[in-house]
């Protein structure tokens, strides 16, 4: 791929354009060798209770992924309300030395962990006002997605199936009307399975992809995070060098003059 | 008992603690073993810098969290 094309959030450039989450590894140790195996930069983490009495030597996720190799983008899942999300996110800054970097979502219900868009869009206004570079995860509606660039989201993620359904990308219509509206990157957050998916949501032209699910929950998830990998960059190869029109009927590859035999259709 | 008027009452993450009276944040983390930890503390949802933690005294009835990164997507 092109040394040049790079994707650039909030002012700051990355080589790959897969971001990955942290949960629903077997161990520390397997979480470090999955994320080091999609080559990914921009890493999620949950803002979660200490465990009171735990051993203190226990290995902090920030020692497997440490700040100061990749950017960490702590998200508010789990968040129902505007006025949680952001509670979260101040901690979260104080947690990462002011780093401003956060994954906004505020969801709907339990079932479909869809956002509560109307709640997306304040937090996200408390939260541009109070500094932060938000990314956020939100539904594959264009008007929202357009409503939350204006307020100065830096980065705006639908989702293009559910949240850890591995349903892949169910609504590629939406995604390319966000695309062409948007002038910050769009990063499809949920919903992708397989490598395929990944490089179908890349040839669509969004800009990243960011998953978890995918790679953690696979047989082999070292595995599927190299796989993810090179989706993502056939995946946005294909998007750059622009695929072929879709046509109906054929179009023979092999010239039609200078057959010498007399049969045909 | 004099010692009654003697500590207080806080909840961290949840659970009622005793501590001496003017405990400082400091002392607090020091004593769970969570000193120079990756950790991020609110007080009554207030967010406390790092660099706080030494001179914020608790309270009776103080409500303190303490947080951390984990696994998540």
């Amino acid at each position: 791929m092109a040394d040049n094309d790079k994707l650039i959030v909030a002012g700051r450039e990355y080589h790959s354009r897969l971001l990955v989450g942290t949960g629903k590894y077997r161990d520390m140790a397997e979480t470090g060798r999955a994320i080091r195996g999609s080559g990914a930069e921009i890493v999620t983490v949950a803002i979660r209770r200490t465990n009171i009495g735990q051993d203190p030597d226990e290995d902090n996720l920030l020692d497997v992924i440490p700040p100061d190799e990749f950017t960490i983008l702590p998200n508010t899942a789990g968040c129902y309300t505007a006025d949680d999300a952001v509670r979260v996110c101040r901690l979260a800054r104080e947690l990462l030395d002011g780093h401003n970097l956060v994954k906004l979502e505020v969801l709907g219900d339990e079932k479909t962990l869809y956002p509560d868009v109307p709640a997306t869009l304040e937090a996200a206004e408390k939260l541009v006002a109070d500094g932060f570079e938000v990314m956020v995860y939100t539904s594959d509606d264009p008007i929202a997605a357009r409503r939350l660039e204006q307020i100065g989201c830096v980065a705006v993620m639908p989702l293009a199936s559910p949240i850890g359904s591995g349903l892949g990308i169910q609504n590629r219509y939406n995604l390319m009307t966000i695309i062409e509206n948007a002038a910050v990157p769009i990063i499809v957050d949920a919903g992708v399975g397989t490598a395929s998916d990944a490089a179908v949501a890349m040839e669509l032209g969004c800009d990243g992809v960011l998953m978890n699910t995918a790679i953690a929950a696979a047989k082999d998830p070292v595995g599927m995070a190299q796989a993810m990998r090179k989706g993502i960059e056939a995946g946005r190869e294909a998007f750059l060098a622009g695929r072929m029109p879709m046509r109906r009927f054929a179009s023979a590859s092999s010239p039609l003059e200078g057959t010498f035999w007399q049969g045909g259709s | 008992m004099t010692e009654t008027s003697r500590t207080i009452r806080v909840t961290v993450n949840g659970s009622q603690r005793e501590l001496a009276v003017e405990s400082t944040l400091e002392a607090l983390l020091e004593a769970l073993g969570m000193s120079g930890q990756r950790v991020a503390v609110e007080v009554n949802e207030q967010v406390i810098p790092r660099s706080d933690y030494p001179r914020t005294t608790l309270h009776d009835g103080d409500d303190v969290e303490i947080i951390r990164a984990i696994g998540g997507g």
